[in-house]
């Protein structure tokens, strides 16, 4: 089997269409022709067709999304919402930016099915603000399904209403994890909430809400379209489907590929060209710098939910950053934490003193005053911060810390011990004592 | 009362107006975009504009509007040329983009050239990291820069000389970003049709296309299962 057979263009297929982006291209393209067919049957017969499909969140935790969705109480007087998670930020991540701006009418469309199926009558997709352009055509196509009769009240003549409002954030990292985001959108700090209660039953404005991905909502009519059973010939059992693997560093031919999960690194640099000539593989995240590096002893791990997380890392957002034999595993943890430490937005003491700091630990070792002794702070401080704070940021700081020194101690050991020259200067350690 | 326009008045209230009643605190973050769109910035008399409009205290919208990066608390450029030096973007030159443009332009992070143009400032991931180093203009995406490339970019910025986003709309300027961000359309002729897709992007697709891949047994009339069949599960 040529590796080529790996690749799955569903979410993706519509990129190759320059205009795909305007509606009557998209309805060209089989658009709208699933939210027509999901509006004949009751929503309670969509909700088991994606759990029938096994779909996963696609946003970086791999919950199921039909599971997710039956969690909202029904016939319980309160307004359900949908709020679309479009605040893609994760480190390595880069797949959900190009499918609004290339097929925005996808999103909109699984925003219309999935709210229909939960009983919501108003949806918000949260888009990061930096995400203009991702935007413009967001807010463009939700303009066109408005026109069209696919927005608004009695949608196609099925007595279902919803509003679809694109709401730009404004630069916060956190946004992306759910409750944050949710506090966000109420117009407050970023700031993630204690759970429970979940969002199912206490969201947007404490009333039951459905959180998902971009590529999660995108996933819906095509999951609608061609049934379960379709859905699940790509995909492993517990991974079904196709994804969308963010490929970037130090290979020929960086970009999104989209691929049947479970696929190999071995396979997706193969698809990629190969590595960059004279670099080799030496560590990469399988999904994002939230999740523990992996080596070239790794190349032949199933890149699906379960197969990453028992290799002892996370599928994650599929963000596969590739590093070689030229790039420092310690300089680019260092760069990492001064990003958590950036982001990090100060309710929980453990993410907001523990990652101040390792940055701090961190700038000493790579300006060459480091000592054995930081090596223990450093695991003391990550294992401090791990599971104790409410949301999943300063876990996620401590992932490339632990696995780091788990597969390359001895590079913290040569700037230590002073075989490896100080990659920080003096100036750079202003404060680090 | 501030001295905002009566058109940002007249916005304000449609932004105000798209969420649901009883919950317009919704509307704060829109609201700052929106300040912005008249000052650069979010200066003490947008904070009290956005307050007076959602019966928020000063203090309650000084806390937002600090919390979130691309609210500015002092006068911006015309244009904002943001760098990433995460770490992807970093071991593939971005922190030498970000070195070069600082010196040549005499400005640190955050900061703004004197004649009023260009705002440099380091980002965090900005979601392109297949087109690594990331720089973007007015957050529009400039794709494959060095540190030579970058620097003749802000020249061009700062004479006047028209650039062109890679992947996204004709520039704006950032005052003009800032009504978009607020959740108005891009009402310039063409510019949401701007911003071909690039390579990177489409390798995966274009590779399955060259190799006549796609998913079998595809076949959009298949039955949805009624189990439920209009009764309760």
């Amino acid at each position: 089997m040529s590796v080529f057979e790996k690749l799955t263009p569903v979410l993706t297929k519509r990129w190759l269409s320059p205009d795909a982006w305007r509606l009557d291209v998209y309805e060209q393209l089989d658009g709208y022709a699933a939210l027509r067919k999901a509006l004949q049957v009751h929503p309670d017969d969509l909700i088991a067709l994606v759990k029938d499909s096994g779909l996963r969140g696609r946003g970086g935790a791999g919950f199921p999304t039909g599971l997710k969705w039956g969690f909202i109480p029904q016939n319980d007087g309160k307004p359900h919402y949908l709020v679309i998670n479009a605040d893609e930020g994760e480190p390595g991540t880069c797949k959900d930016l190009p499918l609004m701006t290339y097929d925005p009418h996808a999103l909109v469309e699984g925003a219309i099915i999935a709210s229909y199926a939960i009983r919501a009558n108003r949806a918000f997709i949260y888009i990061r603000g930096e995400a203009v352009h991702a935007a413009r055509r967001l807010r463009h196509a939700v303009q066109e399904a408005y026109k069209a009769g696919y927005l608004g009240q009695n949608i196609l003549g099925s007595g279902f209403d919803l509003d679809l409002v694109v709401h730009s954030g404004a630069g916060a990292y956190i946004c992306g994890e759910e409750t944050a985001l949710l506090d966000s959108l109420e117009g407050m700090r970023g700031q993630p909430r204690l759970r429970p209660p979940f969002p199912a039953t206490h969201g947007l404005y404490a009333c039951p809400t459905v959180v998902n991905n971009v590529g999660t909502i995108a996933s819906v009519p095509y999951i609608v379209l061609g049934g379960a059973a379709w859905w699940k010939t790509m995909g492993t059992e517990k991974s079904s489907g196709p994804m969308i693997y963010s490929l970037s560093g130090r290979i020929q031919q960086p970009g999104q590929y989209e691929c049947s999960l479970g696929i190999t690194l071995r396979e997706l640099i193969e698809l990629a060209g190969g590595m960059t000539p004279g670099h080799n593989l030496r560590f990469w995240t399988p999904g994002g710098s939230s999740t523990p590096l992996l080596t070239a002893d790794h190349l032949d791990v199933p890149l699906d939910f379960d197969s990453v997380a028992a290799a002892g890392s996370i599928l994650g957002t599929t963000a596969t950053q590739i590093f070689s034999d030229q790039d420092c595993p310690v300089y680019a943890t260092y760069r990492w934490l001064e990003f958590y430490h950036h982001e990090s937005c100060g309710k929980c003491t453990p993410c907001r003193e523990g990652n101040y700091w390792m940055v701090r630990v961190y700038r000493r070792i790579l300006s060459g005053q480091g000592s054995h002794e930081d090596l223990d702070t450093l695991l003391d401080t990550a294992d401090n911060i791990l599971g104790r704070s409410f949301c999943g940021l300063g876990d996620g700081a401590t992932s490339s810390v632990t696995s780091s020194l788990q597969y390359f101690k001895q590079d913290y050991l040569d700037y230590i011990e002073g075989r490896k020259a100080p990659k920080l200067s003096e100036k750079a350690l202003a404060g680090a004592h | 009362m501030s001295g905002f326009s009566t058109e940002t008045y007249a916005r304000a209230k449609e932004i105000i107006a798209r969420y649901p009643e009883g919950k317009q605190r919704s509307a704060l973050l829109p609201l700052l975009h929106l300040v912005q769109n008249e000052d650069g910035h979010v200066s003490p008399e947008g904070v009290a504009f956005c307050a007076e409009q959602l019966g928020l205290t000063k203090a309650q919208v000084g806390a937002v509007a600090t919390f979130y990066t691309m609210y500015k608390r002092r006068p911006t450029g015309e244009y904002l040329v943001s760098v990433c030096t995460n770490t992807m973007c970093d071991v593939l030159g971005g922190q030498s983009i970000f070195d070069a443009l600082s010196d040549h332009l005499g400005v640190g992070h955050d900061e703004t050239t004197p004649d009023g143009k260009i705002t440099l400032e380091h980002a965090e991931c900005l979601a392109a990291c297949d087109y690594g180093p990331v720089v973007t203009v007015n957050y529009d995406f400039v794709d494959g820069l060095d540190p030579e490339s970058a620097v003749r970019l802000t020249e061009d910025l700062a004479a006047g000389r028209p650039v062109q986003p890679s992947r996204g709309a004709r520039l704006c300027s950032l005052k003009e970003m800032a009504l978009q961000l607020a959740g108005f359309a891009d009402e310039r002729d063409g510019a949401v049709a701007d911003g071909p897709a690039g390579e990177p992007t489409l390798r995966g697709v274009k590779l399955a296309q060259q190799y006549g891949i796609s998913p079998a047994g595809f076949d959009l009339n298949t039955p949805i299962p009624s189990a439920a069949n209009g009764a309760k599960q």
